[in-house]
């Protein structure tokens, strides 16, 4: 596959392995946490952390889109789809989640709710067209690569006066969950969570640019690198944050040049401020309340707002009181500290979040790499 | 850190649960409904043999003992035509080779449809007619069959269950539990099409290449391996599942566990390039007219040479080796130098979001 075999070659692996090793420092421990699911997945895909020295720590964060959607999230969608009739339209990964009362989406789905699976918001648009006599609600999730898609298709719809399509709008913001993990006290004040620098998302970038992470950088002096998804892309953003790391540096440096530029993509970041605003607080699985961290569907828009369509009631549920997945979503913990981790929680009965989407920290360790512990 | 509790798994829920759509995806959850419904009332010491097929004594052949192959397989396809087969051949070919991977030569199949209220009748003309020709070409007849028609919105088009019966030599010796540390595991060609074939239709995608789907009867590349005389374990077709699953039975029922290599599996370049945009892993993508074979080590050049000489197994290759292992661990060296594991699959795959 050209543009993406060159990113995944042996050979060059082999040399950056050799450069890392060659300027990690002895003595000095690097930790660096890879924000994005899309990094964890392809860290443990590939195999990534057999190439690296000892010294080089990867930590998983919370850049897992359905990781972090807390159980009432899922709950609203689930009454939408099995108390309103709707025909309720999403992501694949999200069908997976486990909310309240034993349910998901899929368990939804069994139990006559019309829940179907989309590749994107055209796919959803499209089934309302065919369905005009049914209300069909797009519950979107993500963090700001998914955000454009869903304001086009408020737009689309809005312009071709379809009148049953509306959104569960659960859009979270990247720079929010990175300030509340810098702000943490296991990261800020207790030091229990070494953090050397950040490899900044792939995806999200494009359309935010790097310009965000700026702050990141001099405030809290970390360094960040953004990459692409690519296991070479992975691997040469660690050789550079232990480039910063070694030279005292905390800058924003990007090695997805190909894609991201500084300002990122101002067509669809006005696309997206069309549509939507800043919620006061969000609530995220793990990371608790946050303020100003996800966005709603503006006034203007309120038609298409199946929150205020349906007259939803948001209830915050908290999670089964065993499962770690906040504590591994702030890299606090690792999936195999969790209790439940490969006993009563797995990919087929997933307990917590981060069990459910190959992005997840726990799935992708028990999917990819459960062998390592193993003795 | 925890300790992992080994064969710990959750009891299905026979009061409060119901079934879903993982039940029936080649999963753990598949396994789990089988052992404790289905095996558990209806098992019997054939069924619990746990192959493709269940070998049977049988009445004495030409004053010889000869032994029954008898195999079931249900088609639910959606749609009903994709490029390179329909519902019709394939049910054929599978039950064929469900038959023929126990080493049997097939001889009868039988077969059941369930029509929905509404069907065209020129596309049943259509299904029928395929099966005909498949079935001719296989040199296996369908000897008997039956039809059942249900109300308008009580079935999917066309639903047909077909049962094969074939008769096995003195001496063949083939099953999941007959795997050893050491022997090499071989595929008889790419992996992915049949499923990326489905979905891209399913999903209205075209590529530059088209991508067809590979059903084919493999019982006669099957008889020239046996024919080598080679030591032949197991063999099996990676259909739902697709090659990770097939694999990961074989570890759990032999005890062993395997080290692939990922540069040696076969993947057509389109159908990586489809898998990779629509968010699937081929290893994990169902075939149709592929086969495993896995045999003592010392034998595989006898057996990738019988099969590449048959049109079926030109690119068959050794993708890995059969290694001792408590966990029966399937486990892959990636192209990109590290290691993992190619686990069950836990449901359907669904694409990643970002």
């Amino acid at each position: 596959m050209k543009y993406i075999d060159e990113f995944r070659d042996g050979e060059l692996a082999k040399n950056l392995a050799a450069s890392i090793r060659a300027e990690v420092e002895p003595g000095r421990s690097y930790s660096f946490m890879e924000f994005c699911g899309g990094h964890t997945h392809a860290i443990s895909r590939y195999g990534l952390s057999d190439l690296l020295p000892p010294a080089v720590h990867m930590v998983h964060g919370p850049g897992c889109p359905v990781c972090v959607l807390p159980i009432g999230r899922v709950d609203l969608a689930i009454d939408l789809a099995l108390n309103h009739g709707v025909i309720l339209c999403t992501y694949g990964d999200t069908l997976r989640i486990p909310a309240s009362d034993g349910l998901s989406l899929m368990k939804a789905k069994a139990r006559g709710g019309d829940v179907r699976m989309v590749y994107s918001t055209i796919d959803a648009l499209q089934i309302a067209r065919d369905n005009p006599q049914r209300e069909v609600v797009f519950f979107a999730i993500g963090f700001e690569t998914t955000t454009p898609p869903t304001a086009v298709a408020i737009q689309q719809a809005e312009a071709g006066g379809l009148r049953n399509f509306s959104v569960l709008c659960c859009h979270v913001l990247t720079p929010s969950a990175i300030s509340n993990i810098l702000e943490s006290p296991e990261v800020r004040q207790w030091g229990t969570v070494p953090l050397d620098g950040f490899i900044g998302p792939a995806h999200v970038s494009t359309v935010i640019g790097s310009r965000p992470y700026e702050f990141f950088a001099e405030e809290y002096r970390k360094p960040v690198v953004i990459a692409g998804f690519e296991p070479l892309d992975v691997m040469q953003a660690i050789l550079m944050l232990v480039r910063q790391v070694n030279e005292g540096r905390a800058e924003v440096e990007n090695e997805f040049s190909r894609a991201v530029s500084r300002d990122g993509n101002l067509k669809a970041q006005d696309r997206v401020a069309e549509v939507f605003e800043l919620r006061r607080e969000f609530e995220w699985r793990g990371l608790s309340v946050v303020p100003y961290s996800a966005l709603k569907i503006r006034q203007k828009y309120a038609a298409f707002d199946a929150e205020r369509r349906f007259k939803l009631d948001y209830r915050s549920v908290p999670d089964n009181k065993a499962c770690d997945c906040g504590a591994i979503l702030r890299g606090v913990k690792k999936p195999q500290d969790c209790k439940l981790f490969g006993t009563v929680c797995t990919p087929e009965n997933p307990i917590g979040s981060c069990m459910v989407s190959s992005e997840g920290a726990c799935a992708a360790h028990y999917s990819y790499g459960r062998y390592k512990d193993m003795h | 850190m925890a300790e992992i509790k080994r064969g710990y798994v959750r009891p299905l829920d026979l009061k409060q649960g119901r079934i879903d759509l993982t039940h029936g995806s080649g999963g753990r959850s598949m396994v789990q409904l089988i052992s404790e419904l289905f095996a558990k009332h209806l098992g019997n010491e054939y069924l619990g043999q746990g192959n493709d097929g269940a070998v049977m004594p049988a009445p004495t052949v030409d004053g010889r003992a000869g032994r029954i192959v008898m195999s079931t397989d249900c088609h639910v396809v959606s749609p009903l035509f994709f490029p390179g087969g329909d519902i019709g051949c394939l049910s054929v070919h599978g039950t064929i080779n469900d038959v023929a991977v126990m080493g049997a030569a097939p001889l009868y199949l039988a077969a059941g449809f369930v029509l929905e209220e509404g069907f065209p009748l020129a596309d049943l003309a259509r299904i029928v007619e395929s099966m005909a020709r498949a079935a001719h070409e296989a040199g296996v007849p369908v000897v008997t069959g039956d039809t059942k028609v249900v109300e308008r919105g009580k079935g999917d088009g066309v639903f047909i269950t077909t049962t094969g019966v074939g008769v096995l030599r003195d001496g063949v010796e083939l099953g999941g539990s007959r795997v050893r540390p050491g022997d090499a595991v071989i595929v008889s060609g790419s992996m992915g099409d049949h499923g990326v074939a489905i979905m891209s239709k399913r999903e209205n995608l075209s590529f530059d290449a088209p991508i067809e789907s590979d059903t084919a009867a493999l019982h006669g590349m099957i008889a020239d391996m046996l024919a080598t005389g080679a030591d032949l374990r197991c063999l099996r077709d990676p259909t739902r599942g697709g090659l990770a699953a097939t694999l990961n039975e074989i570890a759990g029922q032999s005890g062993v566990g395997m080290m692939l290599h990922e540069k040696a599996i076969p993947v057509k370049q389109v159908v990586a390039a489809a898998c990779e945009f629509l968010g699937l892993d081929p290893l994990y993508v169902a075939n149709e007219g592929k086969l495993i074979a896995i045999c003592a080590a010392g034998d595989t050049e006898r057996v990738l040479a019988a099969m590449r000489a048959h049109p079926l197994g030109r690119e068959a290759a050794q993708i890995g080796e059969v290694v001792a292992d408590d966990h029966h661990f399937v486990q892959l060296t990636t192209s990109f130098g590290g290691r993992r594991i190619v686990d069950w699959l836990a449901g359907d795959q669904l694409p990643r979001i970002c």
